[in-house]
């Protein structure tokens, strides 16, 4: 660091001790607890979100009875509110992403840790990064100008399916999975490494017996990250998924129907609603739904991480 | 097949698979500016929409756009930066600091859908801000706390703690070190967390559904208090609800999107590359 940043740091702290003691002390203490205050500003914000959501959303499941929330059918204007389309929607988009997802991200990382050269790692990082940075709106209008027609023409009976999304999500999803695979991957040590190879295992068996494993739970915590991004996106979704609130048959042929996702459904629909209207509360309702289920896997995710699952190790790097 | 035959194969298999990765990346950055870059033009930035948005440019999308995250910014960073000096330079190993830790990873988890909901159900409702640049750039700025309070502190934390040190024994208190000693040689990591939060801010779409985006406005807002459109907004418009609506003008409107998210991004990477540069203590 420069001379220079310390000598007019000194000469400031200098003038402030002309204060006096008494003074320092108490402007001291107001500052301290602003800042305070505003760290636990964070646990005020999340609870007040899901205040608000409880205010807006509660009558959905005090004014409609259970066994018409658990409904087949989505037709609100008939005052029929059955979110199982929605939650399979959702549910099918998301186990679709996730499928895709989780191997690329995973062989990815292991591609950029353990095999490509140096020089092509930094390149394919900051590329890999750009992607976390392309607005979602932006990856929905390709998906439905150029991706939707190329999968029609594949033959499907149209391009917008669940698989659609699915293939977006994925790789929306891809920089969270790639960036905490390596680091679940990085975590491993070094000797585990050495020791296998010592023992005359090729690179490959090292990666696959030894380093994969001990890495597990990292990629567990991938996993579920990716279940959360995927769960919560919103706009690529609804312009790619063809917004039909019906429930596809089982079979492999599901991924390939249209479907609706909850977070779709509150996009689509909260413009033409009348402000405290039952459609209106169950948005709301759909929107508890969300946040409790991103919360849930959120707060497990963390808390393997704290178990030191994938020790994050950033702050002694840098 | 011997053990090096697999091993050859399975890096083999692996090579492609980074390749399926990285491939559509270029692909989708690519295609918009190849399909954008023809109909970019300086009326196409600078001048309103006309017959039903099919013509013109999209100025006001970009001023919109451009108003929100100058909003965005002065809503979220007094609150993020100073979570953050709490986080790294007061919060000991307690059960509230283990909170607050838990509510930004909650906050950075939950869907910008639900975002949205919530800055409906709170600016535009119950603070009566109505749908308007005020109500969608707080909701923009609670979505960018986490990002910011994150980078913020491990740039405060990697400031080394001799400086600290050294100032402590010469007499400073703790508040004088951190605003003398430990901000200024946290500053670029601090707007680095700035500059990321403001792009992600720039390019949602889903929180300013319900907050802030007009569908149609050629007009530009007046005040705090109107509504304004916004270029992700715009985009899904006219690529979703307006028919006939020319290619060109939408592939253009992506390109502009991109090009301001992906140089806040790019921004922000080299103030941090050359802050590692410059870090030879």
């Amino acid at each position: 660091m420069t001379t220079a940043g310390n000598e007019s740091g000194d000469k400031r702290t200098t003038g402030g001790g002309l204060r006096t003691g008494e003074q320092v002390r108490w402007g001291e203490r107001v500052i301290e607890t602003i800042i305070k205050l505003a760290g636990v500003s964070v646990i005020v914000i999340v609870t007040l979100i899901f205040l608000f959501l409880l205010k807006e959303g509660l009558p959905t499941f005090l004014d409609i009875p259970l066994r018409q929330l658990f409904g087949r059918r989505w037709y609100p204007i008939e005052g029929m509110f059955g979110l199982v389309p929605l939650l399979v929607g959702s549910l099918l988009v998301t186990v679709g992403a996730v499928i895709i997802a989780v191997p690329l991200g995973l062989i990815t990382a292991i591609y950029l840790g353990e095999i490509a050269p140096p020089w092509l790692r930094e390149i394919l990082k900051p590329i890999i990064e750009m992607l976390a940075g392309i607005p979602s709106i932006v990856l929905g209008f390709l998906g439905w100008v150029a991706l939707a027609p190329l999968i029609q023409r594949m033959g499907a009976p149209t391009g917008l399916t669940a698989f659609t999304g699915s293939l977006i999500l994925a790789y929306m999803a891809l920089p969270t999975i790639i960036s905490i695979s390596e680091d679940a991957l990085y975590a491993v040590p070094k000797e585990y490494r050495d020791g296998a190879l010592a023992i005359g295992a090729t690179q490959w068996q090292t990666i696959w017996r030894v380093v994969l494993p001990a890495a597990r739970t990292g990629i567990v915590i991938a996993v579920m990250l990716g279940v959360a991004r995927a769960i919560g996106e919103t706009m690529a979704v609804m312009m790619v998924t063809g917004n039909a609130a019906n429930i596809p048959k089982l079979g492999p042929g599901m991924f390939f129907s249209p479907v609706r996702t909850m977070t779709a459904t509150i996009a689509a629909e909260m413009g033409e609603v009348a402000q405290g209207s039952l459609h209106y509360s169950t948005l709301f309702g759909i929107g508890i739904v969300l946040f409790l289920v991103t919360f849930a896997i959120n707060s497990l995710a963390a808390r393997l991480v704290g178990t030191g699952g994938a020790r994050r190790t950033r702050r002694g790097q840098l | 097949m011997t053990r090096q035959q697999t091993h050859k194969l399975a890096v083999a298999v692996i090579t492609i698979v980074a390749a399926i990765v990285v491939i559509p990346i270029i692909l989708v950055i690519g295609v918009v500016f190849w399909n954008g870059l023809p109909a970019l033009s300086w009326e196409f930035l600078t001048q309103p929409p006309t017959n039903g948005m099919r013509e013109g440019g999209i100025m006001p999308a970009i001023l919109g756009t451009v108003l929100l995250t100058f909003g965005t910014a002065i809503a979220s960073f007094p609150l993020s930066i100073a979570a953050a000096i709490y986080l790294a330079e007061y919060a000991g190993d307690t059960r509230l600091t283990r909170w607050v830790r838990m509510a930004i990873v909650n906050l950075a988890g939950i869907p910008s859908i639900v975002y949205g909901l919530f800055g409906l159900g709170m600016f535009v409702l119950f603070f009566g801000f109505g749908t308007s640049i005020v109500a969608g750039a707080l909701t923009l700025g609670i979505l960018t706390m986490p990002v910011v309070i994150s980078t913020a502190e491990e740039a405060i934390l990697s400031v080394p703690q001799e400086f600290r040190t050294v100032s402590l024994s010469l007499g400073a208190t703790k508040w004088q070190t951190i605003r003398h000693q430990v901000l200024p040689n946290a500053m670029p990591g601090i707007i680095t967390g700035i500059i990321l939060g403001l792009g992600r801010a720039a390019g949602e779409t889903a929180p300013i559904l319900f907050t802030v985006a007009a569908f149609y406005l050629p007009e530009l807002p007046k005040s705090i208090f109107d509504q304004t459109m916004a270029l992700p907004y715009h985009l899904y418009v006219i690529s979703t609800q307006v028919p006939g609506m020319p290619l060109e003008i939408q592939y253009s409107t992506a390109l502009v999107l991109l090009l301001i998210v992906l140089s806040l991004t790019l921004v922000a990477t080299l103030v941090r590359t050359r802050m590692r540069r410059r870090r030879e203590w």
